[in-house]
């Protein structure tokens, strides 16, 4: 009920998202507007696009583009491509939000586990993120080239994959740690009570407690995976993919202006697969949602 | 002493028990000197303000925290030993259900972690329900019950693994007056079936009368016994009780107990 | 109050606290020296601290230009972000069919890869522009301070709303005393987040093209070229900014969460 309400506010918002663009491109002036001129070409800030097509193309024109030839005569419509590049895209993302998942749960047990753990590493990983690490791309792609080289095989996508577990694996290591942490007092002196062991404790009430704060984690990782993985693709250069495509594509903007919108459409649909598929997780873990009803 | 009060049979035996806490502040002494011995199927109380470390000296009989001083034994042995072989069941004030499961697998909790089958536990988790009167819902989810069946199922829950003592620490405390009188009496019935002895934490003197076989008075800084007081009421007691004279005389004797000194009635001048 | 009770039950001193973080750090460096220099085992693209100290301080000129620019466009797009998501989230709180159509879309550009608009804006806006990576940076910025906001603008409890309409407070009053101060907290919790985002997103976007500079830029080109240690460096002159622009966020949120009623 609300679920579908949130879906039809989403809808006019889209909706007048468009109406914003075409009203502004319809009345915009058409060299934009520029801030700080002195006179001379080029100078001063642009803040607002000029409004022709080339910069601003109209919504119908960027969706029709998807349905013709991606590069004239026999080519299959660019929707075929931008699919099967978001597909690459997301393969890649999935493998490394797993990676991301799988070492993020591991740090987050050894951080719940042992105290001089979380204190030693926690603000390593905190630093971590404030940082823009994904600048290791291009350092990561060389040494996965050199590991190539040195006899061990190691795919260019592997590359992508460890980047965009990188991202990946904050969200899920503190989520797991607040979540492993978030039983209550009284939880964790019956399990005392009943002499349970840390395994029992952490199967029986830790992990299932840690369930409604894992899965924002996870979704966030989601996101995070994907991110990293487009600009992975990149800023390694990397064929195949969205991110290749998007770049490539924008490359022909002047004369084919609807065509990046394309591979942008297609980044921002994977976006919400990615995370979408992890909501998907949460339904069939809704039992481990359930709120106490207050005594 | 009778012969039921001899030392084997003492379901707990606490001598000269005592609990301090380190604060940024220094020490603070929650507990104190506690000579306390609660007799097989017996049923105490204890009452006093708050900081007189009732809570403290349950917390102390569960082996959840460490006594800093004195002896603290459960059917004999040391309070680590007790708890490892679940000689006790106990309750807290909020029902501390796990939310994701159902009546029936929390009830059922203590006897999966002890590796009981699952004949046994579901003939046990039926038999439990029945005794607290919650057979029809025991598929349903915590948050699907009122706080008093919750409190119920938690109830249920200590008394999974035949426990010869349940501990309770203010189990009725968020409860509406009704819900708690009601609960009260369902609790003798339960104490007095499963002949089980019973520690009991409350603030309310009513409750720990009614209850009571003995109310033991406790007074803070630094938390001790004061005082006390049989009831000898008997097993059978039912709402009729709540309303007798010697209810009344000894609602006023724990009254006084707590207060130190003998309450004045306009009555009385 | 958990972890001081937590950190007593397993008998660790509190001063641990603050040693562990930086044994753990040096610890890194010195299996990191070992590796490479002592061991001399690791691959080209991964040299020594030491290298990459030397390069930083060589090529400080370089590297300090790139970083400017770095992080003068995260700056811009954290401030200009920060502003329309102050008031868009405003707006919201007051008017009921703005929040319906923007929690939506927000949650879905929380999810999107907002760097993949930079190739888009630098259409629109001109190659030569900063202006598309300062919008990319402004965007992200944008989505965790509207987050915070709303929830921050939504927190007055029903208690102090009712004291203030018992005295007959105006609605303007109403916000300076209570709705402002209960919200405050939120919108430095939001900077603090958005802030680091804003960083990434400005380097990050510029690998997706635009002007010949920046630190981002500048790693890929040596990146690329082999040039290893001054890669490193341009990179370390990332982990500057973010650092930054982190520990500026967190003290003004200390500051102001001080101050404010639990």
């Amino acid at each position: 009920m609300r679920r579908g309400a949130a879906a039809l506010w989403g809808t006019l918002g889209v909706l007048a998202v468009i109406l914003l663009w075409e009203a502004y491109k319809f009345l915009g002036p058409a060299e934009g507007v520029v801030v700080g001129a002195d006179g001379s070409t080029g100078s001063g800030v642009m803040i607002l696009p000029r409004t022709n097509d080339r910069a601003m193309p109209h919504v119908w024109d960027m969706v029709a583009r998807l349905f013709q030839s991606t590069s004239g005569g026999d080519t299959p419509p660019l929707i075929v491509p931008v699919v099967t590049a978001a597909l690459t895209t997301l393969g890649i993302a999935a493998v490394g939000w797993l990676i991301g998942v799988l070492v993020g749960t591991l740090f987050g047990l050894m951080m719940q586990r042992w105290k001089l753990v979380e204190w030693g590493i926690l603000p390593w990983i905190v630093v971590s993120q404030t940082v823009p690490l994904i600048a290791f791309a291009p350092v990561v792609n060389s040494l996965g080239l050199q590991i190539d080289r040195g006899g061990f095989p190691w795919p260019q996508w592997l590359s992508v994959a460890v980047i965009s577990s990188y991202l990946a694996f904050f969200p899920v290591a503190v989520g797991v740690l607040r979540g492993l942490d978030a039983p209550d007092r009284i939880h964790e002196d019956l399990m005392r009570t009943y002499a349970a062991g840390y395994w029992q404790t952490l199967l029986h009430l830790r992990l299932p407690a840690a369930v409604p704060h894992l899965l924002p984690a996870l979704r966030l990782a989601a996101a995070n995976a994907v991110v990293g993985a487009v600009v992975a693709e990149v800023s390694i250069g990397m064929r195949g993919g969205i991110g290749r495509m998007l770049i490539q594509l924008a490359g022909q903007a002047s004369s084919d202006p609807a065509a990046p919108w394309g591979p942008t459409f297609g980044t921002i649909a994977l976006g919400l697969v990615a995370a979408g598929s992890v909501a998907l997780l949460g339904l069939a873990l809704k039992n481990y949602r359930r709120g106490e009803a207050t005594a | 002493m009778s012969p039921a009060t001899t030392t084997s049979a003492a379901a707990v035996r606490a001598t000269g028990v005592g609990k301090v806490f380190p604060t940024k502040a220094g020490e603070v002494v929650a507990l104190t000197g506690v000579e306390l011995e609660v007799r097989a199927g017996e049923f105490v109380s204890l009452i006093g303000p708050s900081g007189c470390g009732k809570s403290t000296l349950l917390r102390l009989i569960a082996d959840l925290d460490p006594a800093s001083s004195g002896e603290l034994s459960i059917f004999g042995k040391p309070a680590a030993q007790a708890r490892v072989d679940q000689d006790y069941g106990i309750a807290f004030q909020q029902a501390g259900l796990l939310p994701w499961r159902t009546v029936a697998s929390n009830i059922g909790l203590p006897l999966e972690l002890h590796k009981v089958g699952r004949a046994e536990r579901t003939a046990r988790v039926a038999e439990l329900a029945e005794l607290v009167g919650l057979t029809e819902f025991v598929d349903r989810y915590p948050d699907q019950l009122s706080g008093g069946m919750q409190q119920r199922v938690a109830i249920a829950r200590a008394l999974a693994s035949r426990p010869k003592l349940l501990l309770m620490d203010e189990p009725f405390g968020a409860l509406d007056e009704m819900t708690r009188e009601y609960l009260q009496s369902e609790l003798t019935r339960i104490a007095a079936e499963t002949e089980a002895a019973v520690v009991f934490v409350t603030h309310s003197i009513p409750e720990a009368v009614f209850l009571s076989d003995r109310v033991v008075v406790m007074s803070p800084r630094p938390g001790r016994i004061t005082d006390v007081i049989t009831t000898d009421f008997g097993h059978d007691r039912d709402d009729a009780l709540r309303e007798s004279p010697e209810y009344f005389e000894r609602v006023t004797a724990v009254r006084e107990a707590l207060h130190g000194v003998k309450v004045e009635r306009a009555n009385e001048r | 109050m958990s972890t001081l009770r937590q950190a007593q039950r397993a008998g660790l001193p509190s001063w641990l606290r603050f040693v562990a973080p930086v044994v753990v750090g040096a610890l890194g460096v010195a299996v990191w020296i070992l590796y490479v220099d002592v061991l001399g085992a690791a691959p080209r693209m991964l040299p020594s601290p030491i290298a990459i100290g030397n390069e930083l301080v060589l090529r400080w000129p370089i590297i300090g230009d790139a970083i400017m620019i770095t992080a003068t466009n995260a700056l811009v797009g954290l401030l200009a972000g920060s502003l329309i998501a102050i008031a868009l989230a405003g707006l919201a709180a007051a008017i009921k069919p703005i929040d319906g159509m923007l929690v939506p879309l927000v949650a879905a550009i929380a999810v999107v890869p907002i760097v993949a608009l930079t190739p888009i804006l630098n259409t629109m806006f001109g190659a030569s522009s900063q202006f598309g990576r300062q919008a990319v940076a402004a965007i992200a910025a944008f989505v965790p301070v509207f987050v915070n906001v709303l929830r921050g603008l939504r927190q007055t409890r029903p208690v102090h709303r009712d004291l203030l309409r018992v005295s007959a407070a105006s609605p303007l009053q109403e916000f300076r005393v209570l709705t402002l101060p209960t919200a405050l907290p939120y919108l430095l919790t939001g900077l603090r987040i958005a802030s680091s985002v804003a960083v990434i997103a400005a380097l990050v976007a510029e690998y997706f093209g635009g002007p010949a500079d920046g630190v981002g830029t500048a790693i890929a080109t040596y990146a690329k070229s082999g040039r290893a240690a001054l890669a490193w460096a341009f990179v370390a002159g990332g982990i500057l900014i973010g650092l930054v622009f982190f520990l500026v966020t967190s003290l003004l949120e200390r500051l102001v969460s001080r101050r404010s009623p639990v």
